[in-house]
């Protein structure tokens, strides 16, 4: 059939549908305009705002302390991480060394974090593509992880536990022990993910060969984290520009060259493993010492710019302090690995089907306010 | 073949005697209207229990406990969902076509129930025996995705509209794959009459008498009857990850429970067929309880459940499939595999190569 541009370049059997800010699959208040014919998709257009909280903004107004605070609400799942990324770029522009007790507990617990997201994640995964199980299992592993930090910090989710130049409080007498347990535990559940999800039939066929990207691409959208290493990319900061205590230990950089979703879902799943050989590898020697170092009541930094980039379970988080030496930043902006990562949506789904939107975006693992921050 | 309409028969006389000489009419609707509305009350209540086990099976599933707060051990869970439904605003769309909005719901519960007219729960119980049983139940249960569709055109939404078409799509392929499976059986038996189809088992559950051919079928039989009761991994129509709610995103209240309602009695019924057709319907296994007919409604019941466990377990279990994949699965895999098979059976049957005790 002839088809006829009507207005605002619809072909005539296209239509347009909102997917969201309200809908299961985007995970909070994402808004994706979807121009769609019959069941393909042919444009995405992500809408975004609905959660901005102008975090940035605020940076420019709190003291160095109290943006660590704000960072928790970015990447929730990731919190600590976050904390960790301001902490470091604070420290590195007071070129202020920290014990090496803080580096490794700083590292461990930033494992657990990551272990904790990629679990929630394949849980969310699993119910994206209509396998609800995968949910149950993935809080079951989680849960853990959070009653360790509960323990410690005292909080489950926006966890607070970094400031500058070191750590709240010293770590809870339970904590070795207790992540240890969890090792083993999770050494024997992990298997589980793939017996129930990896293996099925119709979750490869779902996954194999969709939403293909590129290296090439990857790299020019600026794609880090799992979403990148699933397309050959190999961008683990832990890896190429290692921070805490991430230079002492070995663990294998997850890469896949495949650049479909299941690569992606691979790259999380070896990610687990090769958190848990690196907790495993710091667990027995966190070293004796001072949990922080005293810094000024005031921090100010020298006048300057300062970058610190970390592996967050997304992927590359950036921070970036211009400082002007007063107590507050001038500009802080921070790279979010969220934000790169749902700018490829629109290039991954084109052509696929509704069902294969809503996968490869569970791939890419989106955490809205970390997107909008 | 001693199975009538025996139940309405005893209604309709106890009725003949309180009413004066020449109201047998009048006696033989009052005996159709007590049947139907014992058989609406059992099913509702019975499509209530279902939804409750459904929950407490995926809670296993799941690590959870289930429902376990209104009654001893949720018993009363589903009653007071059922009630809160009642009680609730029904809110629909502006700009839906009332007319089909409000009808839609109806088409679906009326056609669920229907089909139970014709089951066999044991020798003497039995609403309505037709002697074309297989056809009626296939008719009827196409009745039903009518029903879905007005409901998702009619309520204006996009989402609704999309989850429609797919029932329709879903529903139209894989009833071809229902109908074979279940006539490659009736080779068998040589009758489409349900109460002489369990009564052929005498000798033989028919997943037995057609031993290889037969288990190909009930296996495509579950997957088709899967399909058509948009369960996972089918449940393309509904695909909460993907639209929401689908077909009955704009319904609310009594007529969202009907559609809710009569997914459960679906699943109930397309159990009932594979234990009436496959696994001897109320015939107790070797004939251990054939002194007491009353048993047979335990038995028949027995496999239906066994039947309705497998279909949770596959949607507590399984991914969901995407729309092309579903289609390519009935019509470049299950449809050739059913004809073949219909002509294996054909063959087994024309040879005598059945088994029979």
């Amino acid at each position: 059939m002839e088809t006829t541009t009507i207005n605002n370049n619809f072909k005539s059997e296209e239509y347009f549908i909102n997917m969201g800010p309200q809908h299961p699959a985007t995970h909070g208040v994402l808004r994706l305009l979807l121009t769609i014919d019959g069941e393909i998709i042919r444009k995405v257009e992500p809408d975004l705002g609905y959660i901005h909280r102008s975090i940035e903004k605020m940076c420019e107004r709190d003291s160095y302390q109290q943006i660590v605070h704000l960072t928790d609400r970015m990447d929730y799942l990731s919190s600590h991480i976050n904390n960790e990324a301001v902490c470091l770029a604070v420290e590195n522009a007071l070129e202020l060394e920290v014990p090496e007790r803080v580096k490794v507990i700083r590292t461990i617990i930033g494992e657990l974090t990551r272990i904790a997201s990629h679990t929630l994640w394949w849980g969310v995964m699993g119910m994206d593509v209509g396998a609800l199980t995968t949910y149950f299992l993935g809080f079951r592993d989680r849960e853990l992880i959070n009653d360790i930090f509960e323990e410690t910090c005292g909080a489950r989710l926006t966890m607070n536990y970094n400031i500058p130049g070191g750590l709240m409080y010293d770590i809870h007498p339970n904590f070795i022990k207790r992540v240890k347990d969890f090792i083993t535990h999770f050494r024997t559940k992990l298997p589980e993910y793939d017996k129930l999800l990896t293996g099925n039939v119709i979750f490869q066929k779902r996954m194999k060969g969709v939403g293909i990207l590129t290296k090439e691409d990857a790299i020019s959208f600026g794609a880090s984290g799992p979403v990148g290493r699933g397309s050959g990319y190999s961008c683990d900061v832990r890896k190429h520009h290692a921070y805490s205590a991430l230079d002492k230990v070995t663990f294998k950089e997850a890469l896949r060259t495949e650049g479909d979703s299941l690569a992606r879902y691979e790259v999380r799943i070896q990610e687990m493993w090769e958190s848990m050989i690196i907790i495993e590898q710091l667990i027995d020697n966190i070293p004796e010492g001072d949990y922080k170092v005293a810094t000024n009541a005031v921090i100010k930094l020298p006048k300057g710019e300062f970058y610190q980039k970390v592996e967050a379970a997304r992927g590359e988080l950036g921070v970036y302090i211009v400082s002007t030496g007063t107590k507050n930043p001038y500009r802080l902006k921070f790279r979010s690995p969220g934000f790169s990562n749902l700018s490829l949506l629109n290039h991954i789904a084109v052509g696929g089907k509704i069902g294969d939107l809503v996968a490869s975006m569970a791939t890419l693992d989106l955490v809205v306010p970390d997107i909008d921050r | 073949m001693n199975i009538s309409l025996s139940i309405t028969n005893t209604i309709y006389e106890l009725l003949l005697g309180f009413l004066p000489e020449g109201y047998e009419g009048v006696a033989n609707i009052g005996a159709m209207v007590v049947i139907a509305l014992i058989y609406l009350i059992i099913f509702a209540v019975a499509g209530l229990y279902l939804v409750l086990l459904e929950r407490k099976i995926a809670a296993w599933f799941q690590l959870r406990i289930g429902p376990n707060r209104v009654g001893w051990w949720g018993l009363l869970q589903t009653m007071a969902d059922a009630l809160k439904l009642v009680s609730k605003e029904l809110t629909g769309t502006e700009r839906a076509d009332k007319f089909l909005y409000n009808l839609a719901p109806y088409f679906v519960i009326v056609s669920a129930l229907m089909a139970l007219a014709v089951f066999p729960f044991t020798q003497e119980f039995q609403a309505f025996d037709i002697n074309i049983g297989v056809l009626f139940l296939m008719a009827i249960s196409s009745i039903g995705v009518i029903g879905i569709l007005l409901g998702g055109w009619s309520s204006n939404n996009k989402f609704a509209l999309i989850g429609a078409m797919r029932s329709g799509v879903q529903t139209i392929s894989y009833e071809l794959s229902v109908g074979l499976s279940l006539l490659t059986m009736v080779l068998i038996t040589g009758s489409l009459q349900l109460s002489e189809i369990v009564e052929v088992q005498k000798s033989g559950w028919l997943i037995v008498q057609g031993h290889i051919p037969a288990v190909i079928a009930f296996m495509i039989y579950m997957i088709a009857g899967t399909a058509e009761t948009n369960r996972a991994p089918f449940d393309l129509v509904e695909a909460e990850s993907e639209l929401g709610a689908g077909f009955h995103t704009e319904y609310s209240g009594m007529k969202f429970a009907y559609f809710f309602l009569a997914e459960f009695i679906n699943m109930f019924i397309i159990a009932a067929i594979a234990a009436t057709i496959f696994f001897g319907g109320w015939l107790s296994p070797f004939g251990i309880t054939e002194s007491i007919p009353l048993l047979g409604v335990v038995w028949f019941l027995g496999k239906t459940l066994v039947i309705v466990f497998l279909m949770m377990w596959f949607r507590w279990t399984f991914p969901r499939l995407r729309i092309d994949q579903l289609l390519t699965l009935e019509w470049k895999y299950l449809l050739p595999l059913n004809l073949l098979n219909l002509v294996l059976m054909a063959l087994i049957v024309w040879l005598n190569l059945t088994i029979q005790f």
